[in-house]
C-alpha cells in the first residue's frame, strides 16, 4: 500500500515557469494547435482547395474533350485513372476542374451573405427600434422558406445559371447571419463600455468600428463557417437540379446527375463525384466544428 | 398561455403575408412574358391590348398582386401549362406523398438519434460518445442525393431487393404504407431522407441531456443510489420536449425540401412536381408549388410552437 506524501499534492510548479498569460486569438491558436482532427481536416481542406486551384497544371485531360470511343470506362482503363464519363471525358480531370466550380458555389454565398446579412444585422442592432423591426421582419418572411425550398423557388423561377444559384444561395443564408450579427450587436450595445464610449463622445461610426465588430464578428464568422458546407451541398444539389453550373462546365452536383444514367453499367463512376462533395462538407463541417470549440471561452 | 397562442397565431399572418408577396415577386421577376407564350407571333396590337385586359395585365403591379391573392385564397392558383389541370390539386395530391415519406423519414431519425444522442451524453468523452457524435457529422455532411444513389447501386441494383424508383404499381394515387408491396417503395426515400434529421437531432439530445445530467438534482439523484437507467429517465423527461421541437422543425424542412430526394427515387410527392415544372417552364404550377410548401412550412412552425408551449410550462413567453 502506498501513501501518498503530502509533497506530492503541494509540489509547488514554481520550479518551472508559470504558463504564459495569452491573449484571446492566442489561446484560440493554442488549443488549435492540439486539436488534432480539426488541423487534420483543415489540412484536407488545404489540399482540396490546392488541387482546384491548379487544376489546369495538374489535371491529365481536357475536362471538356469528349470521346465517343472511351465512353463509361471505369477507373485504370489505359491513361483515365479514374476512368471516363458518358461522354468519354477523363474523370479524374473533371474532378479537378469540378472542384473549382463547387468550391465556388459553397464560399462566394457565404462570404456574400456574411457581408450583407452582417451589415443589415449589425445596423439592426445598433440602432433598434423602428429600423430593427423592419429589418428583422423582413429576415423572418425569408426565413419562413426551408432553405431548400427557396434556392430552388428563387433559381427555378429566375432559370438555371452559376450566378442565379449563387444569388439563390446569398439569398437563403442572409437572414440567419443577420440574426446571428443582430442578436450579439444587441447584447454589446447595451454593455456599460458603449455608454461610456458615447459619453466620451464617440461618433456611432466610430463606436461600431472599435467597440462592436470585435464582439460581433467572432460569432458572425463561426456561424458562417458552419454555412459553408450546407452551401457546397445546396449549391451542388441545384447543379444536380439542373439548376446551377450549366453544362459542359466541370461541376460535382452536375457530373452526379449526368453519371446517374449510367448506373447500371458503371456504379462506381457516379459514387466519385458524389464523394468529392462529402469528403468536402465533412472537412469543413468538422473545421467549423473545431474552431467553434476553440473559439468558445466558456470551455 | 392561452393568450400567448393567439398572438403566435397572428404574428403569423403577416409573415404568410410576406411568403405570398415573395412567391409572387418570383414570377413577375421570372423571365419570359405570360402574354407572349400565349399569343401566335403575329398578333396586332389590338389583340395583345385585349388579351391583357382580359387577364388584368394592364393594372398596376399592387392591384394585380391583391387579385392573385384572393384568388389564391379561393384555392384558385392557376392551370398547369403542363397538364391543364388546377395547380392546387395538383399539388395537394402530391403533398399527402410527400408528407408520408417525411413523417417516416422524421419518426425513424428521432428513434434512432433519440437513444444514440442518450448514449452519447451518458458516455460524454468515451469512444461511444465520440462514434455517435461521427454518425452525427457524418449525417450533416452527407449530400442525401448521392447517398440516394449510392442506396440504390447497392439495393436496387447489386442486391435487388428493394425497387429504384417510383411509387407502387403504375397509376395508383393513394399509397397505403401499411401495404407491404406499396411501403417497399417507400424503404430507399425514407433511409435517405432520415440522415440529415437523424445527425441534428441527435446533436440536440446529446446537448440537452448532457446539459441536465450536470444539474444539482441529478447528483442528488445519484446520491440516493439511483441506477443509471432511473437518473436517465429524469433527465429524459426534461429534455424531450427541447428534442420534440428540434423534430418538428426538421418535418418542416423535410416536407419542403424534399425535392432532391423525390428526383433521384421519382417519388410523386411536391418535390417531384416542381422538378417536372423546372424543366417544362411550368411556371404557374411552380409558383403554386412553392406557395403551398413555404405556407405549410409555416404552419408546421406555428403548431411546433404553440405544442411546446403546451408541453413545457417552464417555457415563459412575453
Amino acid at each position: 500500500m502506498s501513501v501518498a506524501s503530502l509533497s506530492d499534492f503541494t509540489a509547488a510548479p514554481a520550479k518551472d515557469k508559470l504558463p504564459p498569460v495569452r491573449g484571446y486569438w492566442a489561446s484560440v491558436g493554442n488549443r488549435l494547435r492540439y486539436d488534432y482532427l480539426t488541423l487534420f481536416f483543415l489540412s484536407v481542406i488545404a489540399i482540396i482547395v490546392l488541387l482546384a486551384i491548379f487544376a489546369p497544371f495538374i489535371a491529365p485531360f481536357d475536362p471538356t474533350k469528349s470521346s465517343m470511343a472511351y465512353r463509361l470506362k471505369a477507373p485504370g482503363f489505359r491513361n483515365f485513372i479514374l476512368g471516363t464519363d458518358e461522354l468519354g471525358r477523363d474523370m479524374l480531370s473533371r474532378l479537378l476542374w469540378g472542384g473549382r466550380t463547387s468550391l465556388l458555389m459553397g464560399i462566394v454565398p457565404v462570404c456574400l451573405a456574411t457581408l450583407i446579412g452582417g451589415a443589415l444585422g449589425v445596423t439592426a442592432g445598433f440602432i433598434g427600434g423602428r429600423t430593427n423591426t423592419l429589418i428583422m421582419r423582413t429576415m423572418d418572411v425569408i426565413f419562413a422558406f426551408p432553405s431548400v425550398l427557396l434556392a430552388v423557388a428563387i433559381s427555378g423561377t429566375l432559370g438555371g445559371g452559376a450566378k442565379n444559384g449563387m444569388l439563390a444561395l446569398t439569398l437563403v443564408f442572409i437572414p440567419s447571419i443577420c440574426r446571428v450579427a443582430e442578436s450579439a450587436t444587441t447584447q454589446v450595445r447595451a454593455l456599460d463600455f458603449v455608454e461610456a464610449a458615447r459619453a466620451s463622445g464617440g461618433s456611432t461610426v466610430s463606436i461600431i468600428r472599435t467597440h462592436i465588430l470585435g464582439n460581433v464578428l467572432g460569432p458572425v464568422f463561426i456561424f458562417a463557417s458552419s454555412l459553408i458546407s450546407v452551401s457546397i451541398l445546396l449549391g451542388s444539389g441545384l447543379s444536380f437540379l439542373g439548376l446551377g453550373v450549366e453544362p459542359p462546365t466541370p461541376d460535382w452536383g452536375l457530373m452526379l446527375s449526368t453519371l446517374r444514367a449510367g448506373i447500371y453499367t458503371q456504379p462506381l463512376l457516379c459514387a466519385l463525384p458524389g464523394a468529392a462533395i462529402f469528403i468536402t462538407s465533412l472537412s469543413f463541417n468538422l473545421v467549423s466544428d473545431g474552431l467553434r470549440q476553440a473559439m468558445d471561452v466558456k470551455s | 398561455m392561452w393568450n400567448y397562442a393567439a398572438r403566435r397565431i397572428l404574428m403569423s399572418i403577416p409573415i404568410a403575408l410576406g411568403v405570398s408577396i415573395i412567391c409572387y415577386t418570383l414570377v413577375l421577376l421570372s423571365p419570359g412574358d405570360p402574354i407572349q407564350s400565349l399569343l401566335p407571333p403575329d398578333a396586332t396590337p389590338e389583340e395583345i391590348a385585349y388579351l391583357k385586359k382580359a387577364y388584368g395585365f394592364d393594372k398596376p403591379i399592387p392591384v394585380q398582386y391583391i387579385y392573385w391573392l384572393v384568388r389564391a385564397l379561393s384555392g384558385d392558383l392557376g392551370i398547369s401549362l403542363q397538364t391543364n389541370r388546377p395547380v392546387f390539386t395538383e399539388v395537394m395530391g402530391a403533398l399527402s406523398n410527400t408528407i408520408v415519406i417525411s413523417v417516416g423519414a422524421v419518426m425513424l431519425a428521432f428513434s434512432l438519434a433519440f437513444v444514440l444522442g442518450t448514449i452519447a451524453a451518458y458516455n460524454a468523452g468515451r469512444p461511444t460518445d465520440k462514434i455517435a457524435t461521427t454518425i452525427a457529422v457524418v449525417g450533416v455532411s452527407i449530400p442525401n442525393y448521392w447517398l440516394g444513389i449510392v442506396l440504390v447501386i447497392v439495393f436496387a441494383v447489386n442486391l435487388g431487393a428493394l425497387p429504384a424508383s417510383g411509387m407502387g404499381t403504375k397509376g395508383s394515387t393513394s399509397f397505403n404504407i401499411f401495404d407491404w408491396e406499396q411501403a417497399r417503395y417507400a424503404i430507399l426515400p425514407i433511409l435517405t431522407m432520415s440522415l440529415v434529421p437523424l445527425g441534428i437531432i441527435m446533436r440536440t439530445t446529446r446537448s440537452a441531456i448532457a446539459e441536465i445530467l450536470n444539474q444539482d438534482f441529478v447528483q442528488m439523484l445519484r446520491a440516493k443510489g439511483l441506477g443509471p437507467l432511473a437518473v436517465l429517465r429524469h433527465a429524459i423527461r426534461n429534455a424531450l420536449p427541447q428534442v420534440m421541437t428540434v423534430m418538428g422543425l426538421q418535418l418542416g424542412y423535410l416536407v419542403g425540401g424534399s425535392i432532391l430526394v423525390e428526383t433521384i427515387f421519382a417519388w410523386p410527392g411536391t418535390g417531384f412536381l416542381m422538378s417536372k415544372a423546372i424543366l417544362t417552364r411550368d411556371v404557374p404550377m411552380l409558383q403554386g408549388a412553392i406557395l403551398l410548401l413555404a405556407v405549410t412550412f409555416v404552419t408546421i412552425n406555428l403548431l411546433v410552437d404553440l405544442l411546446q408551449t403546451a408541453v413545457d410550462p417552464r417555457i415563459k413567453r412575453t
